[in-house]
């Protein structure tokens, strides 16, 4: 099994679908880069990050299908064909465009399979970059899964990692129900995010939880880019002799709730890094649950940790200090520990 | 195109299935036993007859917000839409959806829908669809004057257009975008210049005159059917009552809603094939009868029946989840 980058991962499954089931095609902005142009070369550019790069060479451009720039009207094109027999995935290139296109992922086709009384399938797959860290400023920088989640009749994966990227995306496009797939613009060619994965197609269930980390002290739920924030501050903390379970969630619809309440029930602490939403954000939802449900396990109350309340700015220093990090993981850590942070830094 | 009399006598009976499914929902609306909200398609039935007239189970339309003509047209169960709309568990949509989202996908109706202009995409999404699978079924966007001005339907058509899907795009222009006129909404001089301007063929019709709208729509169909792009057709439309039941029309002059039935698409039938020596006014007269028995059954049945049990609340909203 050789090591893959997020990325190839990302193109694989999307590849290994394009062969198996000749429904699926794929839309958007750019997919395949070059349509009408004067050279004619119409595997160009293969998207924004070149995942399907010489995917119009080898399936034809009916089945990767270049948009204009309207977001609007080919996400509602493409829900038009998933309700009539086809599995198409639909790329918006940023999670931030979602405000062209909103009313097709809020009120058409989340809701068709209840309005229309369990009879309409609608089985399309959204493919979008999120995340912050790279200078993309506010329009092209946030995490809005918390949205998606918060959207009965979406189903949403924020995966992690490459082999993780690949099984969750083979799933989505094999699953009935529409799936917003979230991947972070960090982890393409993050070293961390890469993976052995299998040449051949698999799946990973929606809904099941990974524990990058098992530990007996603080339960740290994080994902995306995250978990790799995550994972760094448990090394740190592991060096301090506190051990954590690091859980990733990979899909926020549905939630494995049992995997996090088994754990905050074992650890009797929670920490919640999301790079979403300040507010009403996933983070908020996670520490709900466990409010409701295990407080009595909880041996001092949950942190979150987000961004501010403010927009992804555009300048390197503010957007660091704008990003969740390392280090205010490890305090929240230590301070669920009860540790004093200066004294155990002192120490 | 010539209509046999079996065409017209069905062709007939569906407009006044139509007419009697939204005066009976009308009348009960005043009683306060039809929950939400109810657009009614009065007066525009020649329009969603004599498209759906040229389309099979296979080729699909998306409506709106006023879709109960267009749903029926298709091919969908009065009797069920109307338990539907009493939000029984019988309906058509198990009382999920109401009268703003009737949809039936085996019947090639991919519903009605409480937003504006959402059927452009979603009907050129069918369309391509059948381009896909190299089928010549074909898809119709059902939308008013009021869609027009939508983004929505601009970006669908741009791209049927860009690449040649099997649509029709047919405006039902009844003068009005809920309560604003269309000649203050409208930019353009005209709908369909506007559309035409998209690189389409598009004609204005009278959508009042079922004949025209038939054979108008026969010759887009074929154009569909033969692989030749998107059509646009803007027919204009005539709305007896008001955006929704409740509406007062202070914004219609009182000469306008008196004479209104000028121009109604049932008379105007009736004149046509009986002078044409098509059928005869016993014959229409007959069908009128046989309808209207039938929606006293099928209100009678929608009120009594049952509702959907609280238990089966989330059903539906995942398939697998």
């Amino acid at each position: 099994m050789a090591e893959k980058s997020f990325r190839q991962a990302i193109s694989e499954g999307l590849r290994a679908e394009m062969q198996r089931d000749d429904r699926v095609f794929l839309i958007g902005t750019d997919i395949s880069g070059g349509a009408g142009c004067p050279g004619q070369d119409v595997d160009a550019a293969g998207g924004v990050l070149g995942i399907t790069k010489g995917f119009a060479s080898d399936f034809g451009v009916d089945r990767v299908i270049d948009t204009p720039i309207a977001e609007m009207g080919y996400m509602g094109i493409a829900a038009g064909a998933a309700a009539t027999g086809m599995r198409p995935v639909a790329e918006l290139m940023f999670n931030d465009f979602v405000g062209s296109c909103f009313d097709v992922l809020l009120n058409q086709v989340p809701k068709f399979h209840y309005m229309f009384g369990g009879k309409a399938v609608t089985p399309l797959t959204v493919r979008t970059m999120i995340g912050a860290g790279a200078s993309a400023a506010a329009q092209h920088s946030q995490s809005l899964h918390h949205i998606f989640t918060s959207i009965p009749g979406l189903k949403v994966v924020v995966p992690s990692n490459a082999y993780d990227a690949k099984g969750l995306l083979i799933q989505a496009i094999q699953d009935d129900d529409p799936v917003m797939f979230m991947e972070h613009k960090a982890l393409y060619d993050l070293p961390s995010a890469a993976a052995e994965v299998p040449d051949e197609a698999y799946t990973i269930p929606f809904g099941e939880a990974n524990f990058l980390q098992e530990g007996d002290d603080v339960t740290i739920i994080a994902m995306g880019l995250m978990a790799h924030v995550a994972m760094g501050a448990a090394v740190e903390l592991a060096k301090q002799g506190i051990t954590c379970d690091v859980i990733d969630p990979r899909t926020t619809s549905p939630l494995d709730e049992e995997s996090i309440l088994e754990s905050v029930e074992s650890t009797g602490r929670l920490v919640v890094v999301d790079e979403g939403a300040a507010r009403c954000g996933f983070a908020h939802d996670v520490a709900a649950l466990v409010a409701q449900h295990a407080f009595a396990s909880l041996k001092s109350p949950i942190k979150l940790v987000t961004p501010p309340h403010c927009p992804t700015p555009f300048s390197s220093p503010l957007e660091q200090a704008w990003l969740p990090g390392g280090e205010q993981i490890v305090a929240a850590a230590l301070d669920v520990m009860g540790i004093d942070a200066a004294a155990s830094a002192v120490a | 195109m010539a209509i046999t009399k079996e065409q017209a006598l069905n062709y007939y009976r569906k407009m006044r299935q139509i007419r009697e499914f939204e005066e009976t929902i009308h009348r009960q609306n005043t009683t306060g036993e039809i929950p939400g909200f109810l657009h009614l398609y009065c007066g525009e039935e020649a329009n969603a007859v004599g498209v759906c007239a040229h389309l099979s189970d296979e080729d699909y339309i998306a409506s709106n917000h006023r879709g109960h003509g267009h749903c029926l047209a298709k091919g969908s169960d009065p009797r069920l839409m109307m338990m539907e709309l009493y939000g029984r568990e019988e309906g058509l949509c198990r009382g999920r959806g109401g009268s703003m989202h009737i949809a039936e996908l085996d019947k090639g109706s991919l519903g009605a829908n409480g937003i504006v202009g959402a059927g452009g995409p979603l009907a050129a999404g069918a369309a391509l669809t059948q381009k896909l699978k190299g089928s010549k079924n074909i898809a119709v966007c059902f939308h008013g004057d009021g869609a027009t001005n939508e983004g929505y339907m601009f970006e669908a058509m741009n791209m049927a257009v860009m690449w040649k899907l099997p649509i029709i795009f047919y405006c039902e222009n009844n003068g009005y975008g809920e309560f604003t006129g269309i000649e203050y909404a409208l930019g353009a001089d005209s709908i369909a210049e506007r559309a035409a301007a998209f690189g389409m063929p598009a004609k204005k019709i009278n959508g009042n005159d079922f004949f025209e709208v038939y054979r108008e729509v026969g010759e887009a169909v074929e154009h569909c059917r033969a692989g030749q792009g998107p059509y646009y057709i803007e027919a204009e439309a005539i709305r007896y009552y008001g955006h929704y039941e409740g509406d007062s029309q202070l914004y219609r002059t009182k000469e306008e809603l008196k004479n209104l039935e000028d121009n109604d698409c049932l008379l105007g039938f009736r004149k046509k094939v009986t002078s044409d020596g098509l059928l005869t006014d016993a014959e229409l007269d007959a069908v009128d009868t046989d309808v209207i028995e039938a929606f006293k059954v099928y209100l009678d049945e929608a009120r009594s029946a049952a509702w959907p049990a609280t238990e089966t609340l989330c059903d539906h909203v995942y398939i697998n989840y």
